[in-house]
């Protein structure tokens, strides 16, 4: 009660909303009514003790660990469909192109069934968190308080909507009624995005407590000053591109899957299409995460540097190499993808040619990324060195470096893009040579501008610089991007559109497709893990410290098998909800027709 | 073969492909600080100084910042008194202390008191430094434990300690340093007490994440025995990380009673 007073309070007036400055913390003691109500106002954050973990005979930790990753698994599942799901639906009602609405309609019956496991595992991971790490849910329930239940309610409301949103597609689909669907799409994105910034304010509380007194961990400030940290807004919204990218890539491999099961034509052309078209969202939302993770990193650095090394340069960092892995199987299989897909168009063998330089790229890219700063060597093996550090593969070991790498594979996977959508065009624009020229011009300087960014600051000048050049990269490769976009934008209209053949594209093709989601599993739960472990023996950082027995950082192989574990439970589920999915489009004959165990798939 | 099966071949493997990206990577653990009783009044300045430097290294995460990274001054590379002198001779400094150990006694605790030039956190201008106090959370160092990182990094460069040994009879402290437990009475009990069979394959214990040392004496001498238990990163026998620990609580006679144990492990029965 006296913390809801205490929020009460905060919220009502402005002066109470500021910093928490001792005049104020007596003005707030004053608002209560006892000096019982004061002292649970001012509760400090609990030190509980080892014999405070309820044990249950298993690591507690790596229970909460596989159940809350799963239920983030399907928590960005569900709420990135409908995002991209609502613009391919708007992009089906501006072009009347029955097909887009068709594909937005069977991205949401993924989506539908994966919400329901999304609801268990969140139900699942509270009754864990309650029953095994009983001070930290206390504390942070007084900490956040009411809200919780604001939390409870959106849940409802988002069920209800995606309810309607998906049973009311076809009641819903032309004209006026449309208009009332694509609103219920936005509201149900709109309630689902604030489900996910509330949810992520948790997190980043966890991490950077903000609205408690620094010594002793005391709420003192309101709901607001408490969800507001430094890392909320950085996290949000990369997670938010993050989502996109997974949803993208999951539903990606369910039509994958379909294509390689398709037995005719028509159902290949259309799970090809649906297909590159999750490909497209996916790598599209992937492209700028690099920038929102860069974001995210610098407000760490900037709450705490302490915290910010022990990721990039302490115990953690060694995972960075796992996650140039990922990253970098991510950009070859969205490539490699983009590249067998333009056998669909003719036009494709005027670009052929610069696939191998692209390719070329990516792969040393990927080397440079993969280098370690240093690696623990043998006696023999330092002295043939020469020292600790390899002469020539040391230097490629530090973070310019891999910006660079970075960055140019980034640039050539927008490349390949670019390739791509010109593949089935011819441009007829009178300034095309012009433009073209431009385009150059624009890579060019941008891939100077990164490399001279990265060795100029990286090598010659003090950290502070270092950290400073990446933003010179960042903006190189955006401008890239966007004038790439812009400017093709403006050199296709009035373009001559040659033939697409939909379905014509090899087998193998669409096993890039399942390596982008499995990849960016793999990829969610090791960053995810990263976030996480850089508060240490904190469960909430600097104001609770975390006694469990399991409060130290465990081993790469440790962490390895738990996300190897975590990505086959996805995986089963998956599986689960793609059958689920078809099933709901099977149907069994009719006994009479001769066939007691048939069933056929019929045309939904 | 059918789509599902392939489907699920080919995730299985690469998933257990980014696994195997996790097995050859360096494998440590990082322990949380233990709470652990000190008792003060068997300190001497040496083992103040030693409890300074695994401090430095530990609980204080000095190390982290203060390296050859150029993150923070790298105080390992130059004479901290000295110094700290120059610093408080600059014009820029405004702080209280009026000698070296109080200047770094300040520097800790009152981190943007002075920041040098360049190390200041960006944006700032060198007047706020990104270094937190040490004496709040997460290092939350005692004022014994702020005096013995001062007394080792006086002590390191050769200059007298100014820091006094702590007086108090018993103190609880926060920190990384283990107690000197009793001194082990054989060589078994050594290597029970240092836990040498969790890595090492040695009387029937078996492990294989270190070398075994049941035929250790065919390999290396009591010198060089002795030398990779002082010294583990020296030398490491190929195929294996430096995973071992120091220990820095062992007495000599449990060190020369394992070296004398060790070197008479030829791998034959007796």
């Amino acid at each position: 009660m006296a913390f809801i007073a205490l929020c009460g309070a905060g919220l009502l007036s402005p002066a109470l909303a500021q910093a928490p400055q001792a005049e104020q913390l007596n003005i707030l003691v004053e608002t209560v009514d006892s000096a019982d109500e004061v002292s649970a106002a001012l509760l400090p954050a609990p030190t509980p003790q080892r014999s405070d973990y309820p044990n249950i005979g298993a690591s507690s930790r790596n229970i909460v660990w596989i159940i809350a990753q799963m239920h983030l698994f399907f928590g960005a599942l569900v709420l990135a469909v409908p995002i991209f799901v609502l613009v391919i639906e708007i992009i089906g009602f501006k072009t009347a192109d029955d097909r887009y609405d068709d594909m937005a309609h069977e991205f949401m019956k993924v989506s539908l069934t994966a919400y329901a496991i999304t609801a268990l595992f969140g139900g699942t991971l509270a009754l864990s968190l309650f029953l095994l790490y009983p001070d930290l849910m206390a504390y942070l329930m007084r900490a956040f308080g009411s809200q919780v239940l604001v939390y409870a309610g959106l849940f409802f409301l988002e069920s209800m909507l995606l309810y309607i949103y998906y049973y009311g597609w076809n009641a819903l689909r032309y004209g006026n009624r449309k208009w009332v669907h694509l609103t219920l799409g936005l509201l149900l994105n709109a309630v689902g995005t604030t489900l996910l910034v509330v949810a992520n304010s948790w997190t980043t509380f966890m991490m950077a407590p903000s609205g408690v007194d620094p010594a002793t961990g005391a709420i003192i400030g309101n709901i607001w000053e408490v969800m507001k940290g430094p890392l909320w807004n950085p996290l949000n919204l990369h997670r938010f591109i993050a989502n996109v990218a997974f949803g993208g890539a999951v539903v990606g491999a369910y039509a994958a899957f379909k294509f390689l099961s398709a037995k005719t034509p028509e159902e290949k052309a259309h799970y090809d299409w649906m297909g590159y078209s999750s490909n497209f969202i996916s790598i599209l939302a992937f492209l700028p995460l690099p920038f929102a993770g860069y974001w995210l990193t610098a407000e760490i650095y900037a709450y705490s540097q302490q915290m910010g090394i022990l990721a990039m340069g302490g115990i953690l960092a060694w995972l960075f190499v796992v996650q140039a892995v990922l990253i970098c199987t991510i950009l070859l299989a969205g490539n490699y993808y983009l590249w067998t897909g333009m056998a669909r168009s003719e036009g494709s063998e005027r670009y052929r040619w610069a696939i191998k330089y692209i390719a070329t790229v990516l792969i040393l890219g990927f080397l440079v990324w993969v280098t370690p700063h240093n690696v623990i060597y043998t006696a023999s093996e330092t002295i043939r060195l020469g020292g600790g550090k390899h002469p020539v593969l040391g230097p490629l070991g530090i973070m310019p470096a891999k910006n660079i790498a970075v960055f140019l594979m980034l640039i050539c996977t927008f490349l390949s893009f670019q390739l791509y959508r010109r593949a089935d065009k011819v441009i007829t624009v009178s300034w095309q040579e012009w433009g073209n020229a431009l385009l150059v011009c624009i890579y060019i300087v941008a891939i100077v501008n990164i490399f001279f960014a990265g060795i100029y600051y990286g090598y010659f000048t003090n950290t502070v610089y270092k950290v400073g050049s990446s933003v010179i990269q960042v903006m190189s490769t955006v401008v890239v991007i966007v004038s790439g976009v812009i400017i093709d934008t403006l050199m296709f209209r009035g373009a001559k559109q040659l033939q697409v053949t939909w379905g014509k594209i090899a087998d193998r093709s669409q096993y890039a497709l399942f390596a982008l989601p499995i990849t960016f599993t793999w990829l969610m739960a090791l960053m995810g893990y990263v976030r996480s472990s850089v508060r240490t023996h904190w469960h909430v950082y600097t104001v609770m410290p975390d006694n469990s027995p399991d409060n130290f950082i465990p081993t790469m192989q440790t962490v390895g098998n738990m996300v190897t574990l975590v990505t086959f439970l996805f995986l089963a589920f998956l599986l689960f909800i793609f059958w689920i999915a078809n099933l709901s489009g099977t149907r069994q004959l009719p006994l009479s027709a001769g066939r007691s165990s048939a069933i056929a798939e019929h045309a939904t | 073969m059918n789509v599902l099966t392939k489907t699920l071949g080919f995730s299985v493997l690469l998933i257990l492909t980014f696994a195997g990206v996790t097995y050859v990577l360096p494998q440590m653990e990082g322990a949380a600080p233990e709470e652990i009783e000190l008792d003060v009044s068997e300190l001497t300045m040496a083992s103040f100084v030693a409890m300074g430097e695994q401090l430095y290294h530990g609980k204080g995460a000095c190390a982290l910042c203060h390296n050859d990274l150029g993150r923070a001054p790298d105080l390992l590379s130059f004479d901290v008194t000295s110094v700290s002198l120059e610093r408080l001779a600059d014009p820029r400094y405004q702080g209280d202390a009026d000698d070296a150990e109080t200047y770094l006694r300040e520097s800790m605790v009152r981190p943007s008191i002075f920041v040098v030039a360049g190390f200041g956190t960006k944006g700032s201008n060198d007047a706020l430094s990104p270094m937190p106090a040490v004496d709040k959370p997460p290092a939350k160092l005692s004022e014994l434990a702020i005096d013995s990182i001062i007394a080792y990094l006086q002590d390191k460069d050769g200059n007298p300690v100014t820091v006094s040994l702590p007086v108090e009879a018993t103190e609880s402290e926060d920190d990384d340093v283990a107690a000197a437990p009793a001194p082990a009475q054989s060589a078994e009990a050594v290597l029970a007490k240092y836990a040498c069979s969790a890595c090492h394959s040695i009387l029937a214990s078996v492990s294989t994440l270190g070398p075994g040392l049941k035929d250790i004496a065919k390999r290396q001498d009591a010198d060089q025995i002795r030398n990779s238990i002082i010294n583990p990163g020296a030398v490491v026998a190929d195929g294996y990380f430096v995973a071992m620990p120091e220990f820095p609580n062992m007495t000599v006679g449990e060190l020369e009673m394992i070296v004398e144990f060790l070197a008479m492990q030829t791998g034959e029965e007796s």
